[in-house]
């Protein structure tokens, strides 16, 4: 295995060849905020928290898209990335609507778990209110525009894993918004095959099942007798059915 | 805390409910019999559920307050009761956050009263106006800290009592709360 040496934070470090300076700091234990990254996607470098100061703190760069060089030295907790990372998580609550206490990812949000990681107390920065849509046309899914930070992860995650390609990004600045198909509602896109793979790449209540809703909620109450039928008469699949 | 450390003048506590749904009191309450020990470190001196006061006192140490301004009462009170306290505490996501109550800046003031006293009205629907009595909506519902100077931030929808607790044990002891981690410092 190839290796460059490194600095992270003062402390020499041998990295394989190819690493990203997210993973070099992962090998380091040394643990960086996220949003955009998801392991198994590509990354983008969208929500700009992985930030970190290269040599002498001139420039900054985002772990999850900067490839390790030999020689390297990066810098990951001074005092002004700690207040950039705080202002960008900032940014991104007040740039939504994100009220916590009645989103369905309450409590298993990772926008929670950022301000969490960046010691955010009160935001700062004059809450937009931003008039947003819902869309809930997809059978099984909704996506709440209300919540989402744009990071794109349901746009990788459908196009790098499903292949369908069904979302995208359209229109700039504070329209800038996920669009399902040519901007259809999203159950009118006949691309999309309900795989769901969006909704669990999305780190908030942006994409959600709709079981999952407390409003919303739509419970598989035939699920119970189904059950029941399979053990009792050994026919796991319905007829006709393959495996 | 034991009786020793106990000091000679109990500390005056204020808990202030302003645009919210008291659930951060009804927290505050959950703190069960370690409000008796809270009642050894502080007077309670103004408080809708500990305390039968009308008029926000002088020479407050430390001032707990529940929900976002919402109206011309909540901001006169939010005034007042910055002028007289030492220690303002936005106290759950009302107050650091704006939160439910918020919600209606994504419409005009105007609209929401329309939608909620005119349409949604089953019989006579009428704007309430009674001035003086009734107090007129402010146009954006605000947090605490876009109103007046904020010392100490304690988000949650409610604070939970354990993190309440975290809060007012170092208060009381004249020390300032270091919040850290999902536990003492998560919203929702």
């Amino acid at each position: 295995m190839t290796v460059v040496t490194m600095a992270i934070d003062g402390e020499p470090l041998a990295v394989p060849v190819g690493s990203t300076l997210l993973q070099a700091c992962h090998q380091r234990g040394v643990v960086l905020p996220t949003l955009c990254h998801l392991d198994g996607l590509q990354p983008v470098g969208a929500c700009r928290l992985c930030l970190l100061e290269l040599g002498g703190g001139e420039r900054l760069v985002p772990a999850c898209l900067t490839p390790v060089a030999e020689g390297m030295v990066v810098r990951t907790d001074t005092l002004q990335l700690r207040a950039w990372r705080r202002l960008t998580v900032e940014l991104l609550f007040a740039e939504g609507n994100h009220v916590c206490a009645c989103c369905v990812a309450n409590g298993a949000c990772e926008l929670q778990d950022a301000a969490v990681a960046v010691g955010l107390d009160h935001v700062s920065v004059a809450y937009q209110y931003p008039r947003r849509h819902v869309d809930a046309s997809h059978p099984r899914f909704a996506l709440d525009h209300n919540h989402c930070i744009l990071c794109t992860r349901c746009v990788r995650a459908c196009d790098e894993l499903e292949g369908a390609h069904v979302w995208d990004v359209a229109w700039r600045g504070s329209h800038c918004q996920i669009i399902a198909g040519l901007d259809q509602p999203w159950g009118a896109v006949e691309a999309c095959t309900s795989c769901g793979q969006c909704v669990d790449a999305c780190p908030t209540g942006a994409l959600f099942d709709k079981h999952d809703g407390s409003s919303e909620r739509q419970p598989q109450r035939e699920r119970a007798a189904l059950l029941r039928q399979a053990r009792e008469t050994r026919q796991w699949h319905n007829q006709g059915e393959g495996p | 805390m034991t009786q020793e450390q106990v000091p000679t003048r109990r500390l005056r506590l204020a808990t202030v409910w302003l645009a919210g749904c008291s659930g951060c009191h009804m927290s505050l309450l959950d703190l069960d019999e370690w409000l008796f020990e809270l009642a050894r470190w502080a007077e309670i001196v103004y408080s809708p559920i500990a305390s039968d006061t009308k008029v926000f006192p002088e020479n407050v140490d430390i001032a707990l307050v529940e929900g976002a301004v919402a109206n011309t009462d909540n901001r006169a009170l939010a005034l007042l009761l910055r002028a007289r306290s030492r220690l303002v505490v936005a106290f759950g996501d009302c107050a650091v956050t704006g939160n439910v109550p918020a919600l209606r800046n994504l419409w005009s003031c105007q609209s929401v009263l329309d939608r909620s006293y005119g349409e949604l009205a089953d019989q006579t629907p009428q704007h309430p106006h009674a001035p003086g009595v009734v107090p007129e909506l402010l146009e954006r519902v605000l947090p605490l800290h876009q109103v007046i100077a904020v010392d100490l931030f304690v988000p949650g929808c409610p604070p939970s009592a354990a993190r309440i607790r975290a809060v007012l044990q170092p208060l009381l002891q004249g020390r300032m709360p270091v919040l850290e981690g999902a536990d003492l410092l998560r919203f929702g």
